[in-house]
């Protein structure tokens, strides 16, 4: 398993860099692992990020695209534009949750 | 006298009424089945419908022959659940009241969810296969195909049966073959998901056998809308796939009439306990088949053991004692790969599809996630089985509501897991 240094704290990770410990998530740790993906967190994005966390603390899990609309109200066009090419599993690694689980 | 309605009179629910018609005594219980549906469909045949080799008479039956006897049957809409006064309201205005509820409505494929796909190219270059009409005008269309760009495609998911698109790839391609048209059809299959399916071994075997057909795959394809100017599917980052005939699967979703009573999700699925199968907010509401939100397939087979373990739970409610059997998610689904031939996946919540030989160890006679032409006269018994066995509600030998792991090729480092 993987670890790493992000923002001046050691994380561990799994292959494909999602966090395997959510307790060593910061909002430091979330800024360093958006600049992995290229992106400059900013309120638009902070909304999203604190939606997933709110979400999965009740659900127990990371919220798919139509509950982020429904629930969230945030739309799917501004999550492209916040997080490129697969917003939910590039959302979900900002937040130190795990890659979301396809459906069956 | 007590009153136990049954919502929705498709597969889940009249297995139910079947079960419990024949242990709640009819002294002490009425049983209430309520759908507006005026037929019964066998909804795995639509994937048959449009290569000509089911008819509708293959897929269609009026209820009154599927209803099992000693059910009050009312054929209407639902217009909502009033689970505070423990009723369900219909659009009339009469109130039901219940002592027990079991929701059984199912999903049903919404195009207007994604913009412009009911357009004018609805119904003619723009098709689907989840209903009944849909594989009828599919039918109509692939008649006079020509050749040309054939996009089979996923909105999002879940969808019920998840194999079903594949299925329609492997079959149209077999059907094209027959046709002389093949080698002037471009088959494309363009999904959400990162892979050919949702579990990584069959996806891995799945995605191989549409490469070996000349079935190219786009995947991550997240629609946004339907350009029919263009006659293109056009996705949120902008990537385009343009078709002559696009063959979709709508987003799934739950019945409205579950949003109505504020008991749904997003998708208008209800919240249910995935093991005892009683809905999260109340305790005398049941919910059974694709209405609910398990995390399993929502097929027709899962409905079936799910049915055996529901049966006992609302026997225990009704006795007041804990809820004691469980469901494991087992699902059973068979992939029809064409050429007479199909595939066999068996899985649950914890276990993925594996290769191997079902449902007795070595003997088979089935294989899992091979291909071979048992398999398929299986697939084509189901119908059969379907209408005689599992709709009244008796057992199918050999096979019960709990996966077996005998005759599965598990790699070692899951079975430690999964013991
Ligand atoms: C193309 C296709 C292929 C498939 N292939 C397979 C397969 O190979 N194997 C397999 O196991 N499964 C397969 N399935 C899936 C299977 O058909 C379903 O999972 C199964 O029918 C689910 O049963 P259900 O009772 O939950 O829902 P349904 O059988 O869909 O029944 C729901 C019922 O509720 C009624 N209803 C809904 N809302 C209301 C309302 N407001 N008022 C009154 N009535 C209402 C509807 O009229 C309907 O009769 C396939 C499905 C499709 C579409």
């Amino acid at each position: 398993m993987p670890t790493k240094n992000l923002a001046g704290t050691p994380v561990d990770t799994n292959d494909e860099g999602y966090l395997v410990n959510r307790s060593q998530w910061n909002k430091d740790v979330a800024a360093a692992l958006a600049a992995e993906e290229g992106i400059t967190l900013t309120d638009g994005h902070w909304k999203v990020l604190d939606f997933i966390d709110a979400d999965f603390k009740e659900k127990g899990a990371v919220p798919g695209m139509r509950r982020m609309n429904k629930v969230g109200n945030i739309p799917t066009k501004d999550l492209y534009a916040l997080f490129p090419d697969g917003p939910i599993k590039k959302a979900a690694k900002i937040s130190g949750y795990p890659k979301p689980v396809s459906c069956v | 006298m007590k009153n136990l309605i049954i919502l929705g009179a498709g597969t889940a629910g009249t297995i139910m009424a079947s079960h419990l018609r024949k242990k709640l005594a009819k002294s002490d219980w009425t049983i209430t089945m309520v759908d507006r549906a005026t037929h019964h469909d066998y909804q795995p045949g639509y994937l048959f419908m449009p290569f000509g080799i089911y008819s509708a008479d293959d897929v269609r039956r009026p209820m009154k022959r599927t209803v099992p006897h000693g059910i009050d049957f009312r054929e209407t809409d639902v217009d909502r659940i009033d689970a505070e006064a423990n009723r369900v309201l219909l659009p009339d205005g009469t109130a039901l009241p219940y002592d027990v509820l079991i929701i059984a409505t199912g999903v049903h494929p919404a195009p207007d969810q994604v913009e412009g796909m009911v357009n004018g190219d609805w119904r003619k270059n723009v098709h689907e296969f989840y209903t009944f009409e849909g594989a009828q005008a599919l039918a109509g269309r692939l008649k006079s195909w020509q050749g040309g760009k054939l996009v089979v495609h996923i909105c999002e998911m879940p969808i019920k049966c998840p194999v079903a698109p594949l299925e329609f790839c492997f079959l149209a391609d077999a059907w094209l073959q027959k046709q002389g048209l093949r080698d002037k059809t471009e088959i494309i299959y363009v999904t959400p998901m990162s892979g050919a399916f949702t579990k990584p071994v069959a996806s891995g075997i799945l995605g191989k056998l549409l490469d070996e057909k000349r079935i190219s795959v786009v995947h991550d394809f997240a629609i946004a809308r339907v350009d029919a100017e263009k006659k293109a599917i056009v996705s949120w980052d902008e990537k385009e796939v343009s078709y002559d005939l696009l063959v979709t699967v709508p987003p799934n979703m739950g019945a409205e009439m579950i949003e109505r009573s504020g008991l749904g999700d997003e998708l208008n699925y209800v919240p249910t306990d995935k093991h005892t199968l009683q809905s999260k907010a109340h305790p005398n509401i049941f919910v059974i088949g694709d209405a609910t939100d398990c995390p399993t397939s929502k097929a027709g087979s899962v409905a079936h053991f799910e049915a055996e373990v529901l049966t006992e739970n609302i026997l225990h409610f009704i006795a007041g004692e804990p809820l004691r059997s469980r469901f494991d998610g087992h699902a059973n689904c068979f992939i029809e790969s064409g050429h007479g031939k199909a595939f066999l996946l068996d899985f649950n919540y914890d276990q993925e599809p594996v290769t191997g030989t079902f449902p007795l160890p070595a003997v088979g006679p089935m294989k899992l996630l091979g291909e071979s032409r048992l398999n398929h006269l299986g697939k084509m018994a189901f119908k059969w089985i379907y209408w005689n066995v599992l709709l009244p509600g008796l057992p199918i030998p050999f096979i019960g509501h709990q996966m077996s792991r005998l005759g599965k090729n598990i790699p070692p480092q899951d079975l430690k897991t999964a013991a």
